[in-house]
């Protein structure tokens, strides 16, 4: 067999070009970072909020509900999700206030009980853990909405994090929060439903501040160092479009062909 | 600490990198469609244990709920109850027992008492809480079309814009002057084509570079929240 036929000549281009440069930009930056050079990042109002959310829950005496959205492990949205719920469930943990995580997905409810339990363990308070912070309620989309606007309404919480991937569901549990009158942080990287968030909740965060916020709430220098590099790429890629949309009024289309999948795309 | 930390952290490199490797190979590469549609089976058979759990802590924390007479203990009744009634008779639907077989229609094309249920009952409730959607867009519409800064007025400007081009009434509006008929869809169009592509472009290269970042750190093992363990 020849070396042609190993790889797919229309992704081995630009794709790969694009791999390597992110790659090697962010792992750069990470390096940096872990030498101790400081790593600027701008204040995310929603990551600022979370701690005055917890608060309020604490005065109020009601509590807190996190949800983790509809996706499961292998979206790369529910795995930013877990981070903040680790931020959340370390701060409900100190409070001593009383927490509430439903779970749409299986896998992600195995991996946010898990998340949950830790983060009450190293809070030092794993007396106040127990089975019932961390529920499974359904798979299905609509049942699920049903379930939790119903605890909604019942239990009226103080505060409501809704920070995974969302769809048609996330209006109905976003207005349902705020018809409750709770406090309300939201965040996810689904473009269709971030108007519902923006419109609905008090602080919403959009695409890649939900990616950032985990990196945020930790602090490492390493995690701090990827979302620099990541900063840095996204520079590269506008100066990119830039050059592309000159170069395409002056006629010149190797950019443009350079771009563009076997697929069209 | 190997079981719980290093096993789980080696697992996600080498599963990490597979989907990566496979978008450039070709299928005649030996193994790659192989290994691909592995993982993708694994994933599956890894759901359906997890969601057999989901299942125990369903049963478990609504019992307890009863027990405990906590308030909202009818609901978990109904609950326990769809989900044994529903869950029966879809196995027994599956593996074809005694008056259940098949999962839609019988060998006589007879609906199934499974099917029957799915019908009249879930699907019914599903369409409600779907349709809800229309009452809370509109309450939400009026929340976010509120004059109360200038950001504010433009998208109620835009929105009103928009609304009416999509409907008859847009193209009435100007059509009594000779090709004015097309003058609002035209800019219903360029408003959806042009400034609203633009920002939603932005926001989904933002999180694509954000996703993409996550992933590395994950497939690295620097993001280990979803783990439990600490970074």
């Amino acid at each position: 067999m020849s070396p042609e036929t190993w790889y797919d000549p229309t992704r081995v281009g630009a794709p790969l070009v694009l791999l390597l440069l992110f790659s090697t930009v962010v792992l750069l930056m990470i390096r940096l970072s872990r030498q101790g050079r400081g790593m600027f990042i701008r204040r995310i109002a929603g990551i600022q909020a979370m701690e005055e959310a917890v608060g309020r829950a604490t005065e109020l005496g009601r509590k807190v509900f996190y949800l983790p959205g509809a996706g499961s492990v292998d979206d790369i949205q529910t795995i930013a999700s877990l981070a903040v719920l680790r931020h959340v469930a370390t701060l409900t943990a100190r409070y001593g206030v009383d927490f509430f995580v439903p779970n749409k997905d299986p896998l992600a409810f195995a991996a946010a009980r898990e998340t949950v339990q830790e983060a009450y363990l190293q809070a030092g308070r794993p007396d106040l853990f127990t089975g019932e912070i961390v529920q499974y309620v359904t798979y299905d989309q609509f049942a699920y909405t049903a379930s939790v606007t119903g605890m909604m309404v019942r239990e009226r919480p103080a505060a409501n994090f809704l920070v995974g991937a969302y769809h048609a569901e996330s209006l109905l549990l976003a207005e349902t929060g705020q018809t409750t009158g709770a406090i309300q942080i939201a965040g996810t990287a689904e473009v269709a439903q971030l108007p519902f968030f923006a419109v609905v909740c008090d602080y919403t965060l959009m695409g890649e501040e939900l990616f950032a916020a985990g990196a945020f709430l930790s602090r490492e220098p390493a995690m701090l160092g990827s979302i620099k590099g990541q900063d840095y790429v996204k520079a590269a890629l506008m100066a990119f479009i830039v050059c592309g949309v000159v170069l395409e009024v002056f006629g010149v289309h190797w950019l443009h062909d350079f771009m563009t999948l076997g697929n069209g795309h | 600490m190997f079981w719980k930390l290093r096993l789980p952290l080696i697992l996600t490199f080498c599963v990490g990198l597979v989907p990566i490797v496979t978008f450039f190979l070709t299928e005649k590469v030996p193994g790659v469609s192989f290994v691909r549609d592995k993982v993708e089976q694994y994933m599956v058979i890894i759901a359906g244990f997890a969601l057999l759990l989901g299942v125990v802590n369903v049963t478990q924390s609504n019992i307890r709920k009863i027990e405990k007479r906590k308030p909202g203990w009818p609901f978990a009744v109904s609950l326990l109850a769809g989900l044994f009634v529903m869950g029966t008779m879809g196995i027994l639907s599956a593996v074809r027992v005694g008056p259940f077989q098949g999962l839609l229609t019988t060998a006589d094309g007879t609906v199934t008492p499974f099917y029957w249920m799915t019908r009249s009952f879930f699907s019914p409730l599903q369409a409600a809480m779907f349709s809800l959607l229309a009452f809370y867009v509109a309450s939400a519409a009026f929340r976010a079309f509120r004059v109360r800064n200038v950001e504010a007025s433009i998208l109620m400007i835009a929105a009103f814009l928009v609304m009416l081009g999509r409907t008859p009434l847009g193209e009435y509006a100007f059509g009594w002057i000779r090709g004015g008929e097309l003058w609002l869809p035209g800019l219903t169009d360029w408003i959806m084509a042009v400034p609203n592509t633009a920002a939603q472009r932005g926001i989904i290269i933002g999180a694509a570079l954000g996703g993409a970042s996550m992933s590395l750190r994950v497939i690295l093992g620097i993001e280990r929240s979803y783990l439990g363990a600490k970074h």
